[in-house]
C-alpha cells in the first residue's frame, strides 16, 4: 500500500492525494493573489493623484471588479481549501480525505474557471465591470456582453466550492481517528466543518442569481428588470443572502489557524475551547440574518432595517467572545514571538479594529453617510487582510516545516512581517479618513481634498506588494532547502500533525493513531 | 524575541507615529472625520457617530492594553512559565453580557435617529430627483421647473492639462436650488441604472433605483452651497456626477424659480420658432459636448458609442437620425432616449450639429418644429 507518488506532470493531474491537492490549491491561491495585487497596484497608482493618468475609467471599473472578483475566489477561498486538504486529515488522524477523486475534480475545474473569467480582458468589451457586487441592471442590461463568460465563471467556481465543502464535510463526520470525539477536534477542523455548511447553503443562491441574470440577458426575462415587471433590489437581497455569509466563509477559517497558533507560542492551552466552538457556530447562524446591512440605503421599511441594524450589531458579542478568548489564552503564557505567531497577533489586533468599523457601520443611520464611501472600503479591507490573508501567511508559515521538512529563514520571516504590517497600514489606515471626509469608493479620479490620504494609501500599497513578493522568495528559499524541521517543529505544538515526521510522509495514517 | 536595541527601535517608530498624528490632523486642509452638517438630522448622525466611535475606543485600549502587558511580562525571555489555566464561566459570562448591555444602549438612539430620517411626510416642496449616466435631473413636482444637471468641470482638467479648481469634480452646470427652513422632499428614482444621491452636509444618501420612488427630507437652516457625489457605481462615469445645492433664502428661491418657469416657458415658445443654421450648429456644437461627447467622443471619434464622423446615420435620412436620437436605441440601452430628456430647441441644434460637423456636412439642418411633430406623429 505505501507507495510513493507517480512521476512527471501527471502526478498533479491525475492526484487523489490531499497533500497533493492542498499543494495545488496553495500554489494557484498564490499565483491569484499576485493576479488580483497587480489590479489593486493599478487602482493604487490611478489614485496615486487627482486626475486621470494612467487608465481609462472603463478599465479603472474592470480593474475594481476584477481585483475583488480575484481575490474573494481566486486567492482567499482556494488558499483556505488547500489548508484544509492538507491539515485536516493529518489533524483527525485520516488517511486522506473520504472523496479522493472528487477532491481531484474539484481543484482542476478552477483553473478553467478563471481562465474564463480573466480571458475577458481580451475580448470586445473588456472584462467585467460592475464592482465584485454585480448589481443588475448594470451587471445585466447594461453589461458587457462578455458578462456571460462571467457568469459561467461563476457557476464553475460554485461547484467547485461545494464539491470542495461536501468532502470536508464527510471527511470530518466519517474518518476521524478513534476517540476524535467532536469536542477533541482542533479548532481548525471545527470552523472549517462549520463553513462547509455554509459554503453548501450560500453557494447555490450564488449560482441562482447568477442563472436569473443569465435568463435576463439572453432568455426575455426581467426578474431584475424594472421595466419588465422586474425588481433590482431583489437582486440586491439574493446577492447578499449568499454575500454575508461569505464573508464569515473568508473568516472562519482564520479563527481556526489563529486558534492553533496563539496556544503553541503561547505554550498554553486555547482558552474557552468550547466556547469558541458555541461562538463560531452562533456567527454562522447569525450571519443568514443579517444581510441587508448591506442595503441600508435602498429604502427598506423602517421596520427592516431597525431589525437587521438589531441582528447585525448583535454579531459583535460571539466575534467578541472569541477575541477575548485569544486575549486571555496570551495571558500567563510563556510567549515567543516567531513569524506565524507575529502574523497571529497582528490579526487579533488588526482583525477586531475592523470589527470596530463593522460594528460602526451597523448602526443604521450613521451608515447613510459611512455607506459605499472608502470607509467601507476601509473596513472591509482590515477584516480580509489581516483576517483572512495575515491567517492564511501564518499558516503557511506555521506548518511549511512540516510541508517540506525545511525551516524557514526567521528573520527573513520577520522582515515580511514588519514589511507586510506597516504596508497594510499605510494603505488602508488613510481609507478610514477619506471615507469619512466623503469620497465614494470606486471612482477613479477625485476631488483634491482627499489628495494627501490617497497617496498615503498609494505608497502603502506598494510597500504591502514588495513584501509580498519576499514572501515568494522566502517559500521558494525554504522548499528548496534549509535547517531540517523535527516531528514536533515547535517547543509548544501539540496535535496529530506534529506526530509524523517532517516532512510529511505521502501517506500518513494509513492505521489509525489511537487517542487517549 | 527582540533584542533590547530592537525594541527600542520599535518602540522609538511608534511613538513617532502617534507623535505625527496631531500635527497632520491638525494641518489644516486635511480633513479626517465625518461632517457635522447642516441639518438637525446630519448633528444626530454624526454624534452617533462619535458615540460609537469613543466606545470602540475605550473597548480598545482595554483589550489591547492587556495584550499588550501581556506580551511584555509574559515571554519566555524574561523567564514568564506558562500556566495552564484554560477556562471560566464567569469570564466568559462576564463578557457576554457587558457587550450585550453596552449594545442595547447603543440600539436606542439609533432606533430614534433612524425614526426621523424615516419621517418624511407633509413636505412643502417635492422634488422628483432622477439618476441618468451619468447626471441628475431633477424636477420641482407642481411647477414646469425640470432641469439637469451635468458635471461642469472642464476635461482639461481631468487630463491635467489645466490647474485642477477648488470644487473639481464637485461643481456642476445647473445647481438645484432649495429655499432655507422649508421641509424639502426627495423622491429619488433612476432612468436606467441604480445611483445613489449624497449630499454629505445634508446626511442624506437614498439609492436611486429604476422602478423604485425612494423618498428622503432635508430642513436647512443656514444658507450655502452643499456638494456630494454619485455614491453606487453606475458604470464609466460614476464618478463624474457630481451634486450641487444651494440653499437660498426664501424670497430668493421664489425668484429662482420663477425665472426657470420663465426659461421654459421661453424653451417651449421657442419650439415653434426657426433658427438659423448657424444658430442651431453653434448651439449644437456646445451641447454635444456636454451631452454626447461622452460616448460619441469629442471630436465625433466614438468611444462606448460609434464614431459620429461618417456614421451611417448621421449622413443618412434624417427620420432615422430622429428616430435614434429621440427614442434611443433598441439594441443598446447605452443610447437613452433624449426625445424625453432635451427639450426640442436643444435637439434640434445637436442633430443639425451632428450632421453636419467632423466632415459629415451634409447641408441640411433641424428646426425644433421638426422634433415636436416627429414626437407628435409617433
Ligand atoms: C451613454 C453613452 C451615450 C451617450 C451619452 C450618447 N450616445 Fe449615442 N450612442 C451610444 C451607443 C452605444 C450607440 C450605438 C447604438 C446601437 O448600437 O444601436 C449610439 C448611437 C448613436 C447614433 C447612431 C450612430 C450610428 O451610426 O449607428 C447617433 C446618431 C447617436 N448615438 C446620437 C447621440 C446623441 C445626439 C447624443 C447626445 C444627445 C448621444 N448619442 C449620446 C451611446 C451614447
Ligand atoms: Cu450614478
Amino acid at each position: 500500500m505505501a507507495h510513493g507518488p507517480a512521476k512527471g506532470f501527471t502526478r498533479w493531474l491525475f492526484t487523489t492525494n490531499h497533500k497533493d491537492i492542498g499543494s495545488m490549491y496553495l500554489w494557484f491561491s498564490f499565483t491569484m493573489f499576485f493576479l488580483g495585487g497587480i489590479f489593486a497596484l493599478v487602482i493604487r497608482a490611478e489614485l496615486f493623484e487627482p486626475g486621470l493618468q494612467i487608465v481609462k475609467p472603463e478599465f479603472f471599473n474592470q480593474m475594481t471588479t476584477m481585483h475583488g472578483l480575484i481575490m474573494v475566489f481566486g486567492a482567499v477561498m482556494p488558499a483556505f481549501v488547500g489548508l484544509a486538504n492538507w491539515m485536516i486529515p493529518m489533524m483527525i488522524g485520516a488517511p486522506d480525505m473520504a472523496l479522493p477523486r472528487m477532491n481531484n475534480w474539484s481543484f482542476w475545474i478552477l483553473p478553467f474557471a478563471f481562465a474564463l473569467l480573466t480571458s475577458t480582458f481580451f475580448m470586445a468589451g473588456g472584462a467585467p465591470n460592475f464592482g465584485w457586487t454585480f448589481y443588475a441592471p448594470l451587471s445585466t442590461t447594461y453589461a458587457p456582453d462578455t458578462v456571460t463568460f462571467f457568469i459561467f465563471g461563476v457557476h464553475i467556481i460554485g461547484i467547485s466550492s461545494i464539491m470542495g465543502a461536501i468532502n470536508i464535510i464527510a471527511t470530518i463526520l466519517n474518518m476521524r481517528a478513534p476517540g476524535m470525539t467532536l469536542m477533541k477536534m482542533p479548532l481548525f477542523v471545527w470552523t472549517w466543518l462549520i463553513t462547509a455548511y455554509l459554503l453548501i447553503a450560500v453557494m447555490p443562491v450564488l449560482a441562482g442569481v447568477v442563472t436569473m441574470m443569465l435568463m435576463d440577458i439572453h432568455f426575455g426575462t426581467s426578474f431584475f428588470d424594472a421595466a419588465g415587471g422586474g425588481d433590482p433590489v431583489l437582486f440586491q437581497h439574493i446577492f447578499w443572502f449568499f454575500g454575508h455569509p461569505e464573508v464569515y466563509i473568508m473568516i472562519l477559517p482564520a479563527f481556526g489557524i489563529v486558534s492553533a497558533i496563539i496556544p503553541t507560542f503561547a505554550r498554553k492551552p486555547l482558552f474557552g475551547y468550547s466556547s469558541m466552538v458555541y461562538a463560531t457556530a452562533s456567527i454562522a447562524f447569525l450571519s443568514f440574518i443579517v444581510w441587508a446591512h448591506h442595503m441600508f440605503t435602498v429604502g427598506m421599511p423602517l421596520v427592516a432595517e431597525a431589525a437587521f441594524m438589531y441582528a447585525t450589531m448583535l454579531i459583535a458579542i460571539p466575534t467578541g467572545v472569541k477575541v477575548f478568548n485569544w486575549v486571555t489564552t496570551m495571558w500567563k503564557g510563556s510567549m515567543t514571538f516567531e513569524t506565524p505567531m507575529l502574523f497571529s497577533i497582528a490579526f487579533v489586533i488588526l482583525f477586531t479594529i475592523g470589527g470596530f468599523s463593522g460594528l460602526m457601520l451597523a448602526i443604521a443611520p450613521a451608515d447613510f453617510q459611512y455607506h459605499d464611501t472608502y470607509f467601507v472600503v476601509a473596513h472591509f479591507h482590515y477584516v480580509l487582510v489581516p483576517g483572512a490573508i495575515f491567517s492564511i501567511t501564518a499558516a503557511v508559515y506555521y506548518w511549511l516545516p512540516k510541508w517540506c521538512g525545511n525551516m524557514y529563514d526567521e528573520a527573513l520571516g520577520k522582515t515580511h512581517f514588519w514589511l507586510a504590517f506597516a504596508g497594510l497600514n499605510i494603505t488602508f489606515f488613510p481609507m478610514h479618513f477619506s471615507g469619512l471626509a466623503g469620497m465614494p469608493r470606486r471612482i477613479p479620479d477625485y476631488n483634491p481634498l482627499w489628495a494627501d490620504w490617497n497617496m498615503i494609501s498609494s505608497v502603502g500599497a506598494f510597500l504591502f506588494g514588495a513584501a509580498q513578493l519576499l514572501f515568494l522568495v522566502i517559500v521558494i528559499k525554504t522548499i528548496m532547502g534549509g535547517r531540517k524541521a523535527t516531528a514536533r517543529v515547535w517547543e509548544g505544538s501539540h496535535g496529530l500533525e506534529w506526530t509524523v515526521p517532517s516532512p510529511a510522509p505521502y501517506h500518513t495514517f494509513t492505521t489509525p493513531p489511537e487517542i487517549k | 524575541m527582540l533584542s533590547n536595541s530592537k525594541r527600542s527601535l520599535v518602540l522609538s517608530v511608534v511613538v513617532g507615529i502617534l507623535a505625527v498624528m496631531p500635527v497632520l490632523a491638525s494641518a489644516g486642509e486635511w480633513q479626517y472625520n465625518m461632517t457635522e452638517g447642516v441639518t438637525s438630522i446630519s448633528k444626530d448622525v454624526y454624534d452617533l457617530h462619535m458615540l460609537i466611535f469613543y466606545i470602540c475606543c475605550v473597548i480598545g485600549i482595554l483589550v489591547f492594553g492587556v495584550m499588550f502587558v501581556s506580551m511584555f511580562l509574559h515571554r519566555k525571555s524574561r523567564g514568564a512559565v506558562a500556566s495552564q489555566f484554560h477556562e471560566s464561566l464567569t469570564l466568559e459570562l462576564l463578557w457576554t453580557a457587558v457587550p450585550a448591555i453596552i449594545l442595547i444602549a447603543m440600539a436606542f438612539p439609533a432606533t430614534s435617529t433612524l425614526k426621523d430620517m424615516y419621517d418624511s411626510d407633509d413636505p412643502e416642496i417635492d422634488i422628483l430627483v432622477t439618476g441618468h449616466q451619468w447626471k441628475w435631473r431633477y424636477d420641482y413636482q407642481g411647477t414646469e421647473v425640470s432641469f439637469f444637471s451635468n458635471l461642469s468641470t472642464p476635461s482639461a482638467q481631468i487630463d491635467n492639462e489645466q490647474e485642477k479648481g477648488q470644487h473639481y469634480l464637485l461643481e456642476v452646470d445647473e445647481p438645484l436650488v432649495i429655499p432655507t427652513n422649508t421641509k424639502v422632499r426627495f423622491l429619488v428614482t433612476a432612468a436606467d441604472v441604480i445611483h445613489s444621491w449624497w449630499v454629505p452636509d445634508l446626511a442624506v444618501k437614498r439609492d436611486a433605483i429604476p422602478g423604485y420612488t425612494n423618498a428622503a427630507w432635508t430642513y436647512v437652516e443656514k444658507e450655502g452651497v452643499y456638494r456630494g457625489q454619485c455614491a453606487e457605481l453606475c458604470g464609466k462615469d460614476h464618478g463624474f456626477m457630481p451634486i450641487e445645492v444651494h440653499v437660498v433664502s426664501k424670497a430668493k428661491y421664489a425668484e429662482w424659480l420663477a425665472g426657470k418657469a420663465a426659461q421654459a416657458a421661453e424653451v417651449k415658445a421657442a419650439s415653434s420658432k426657426t433658427f438659423s443654421f448657424d444658430e442651431l450648429y453653434s448651439g449644437g456644437e456646445t451641447l454635444y459636448a456636454t451631452n454626447c461627447a461622452a460616448c460619441h467622443g469629442g471630436n465625433g471619434e466614438g468611444g462606448v458609442g460609434p464614431a459620429i464622423k461618417g456614421s451611417k446615420i448621421a449622413t443618412g435620412g434624417i427620420t432615422d437620425h430622429l428616430d435614434m436620437v429621440i427614442n434611443g436605441s433598441p439594441n443598446n440601452p447605452m443610447m437613452a432616449a433624449y426625445g424625453e430628456q432635451l427639450d426640442p430647441v436643444s435637439l434640434a441644434k445637436i442633430i443639425t450639429f451632428q450632421r453636419n460637423a467632423f466632415g459629415n456636412n451634409m447641408g441640411d439642418s433641424v428646426q425644433p418644429l421638426d422634433i415636436v411633430t416627429y414626437k407628435q406623429g409617433q
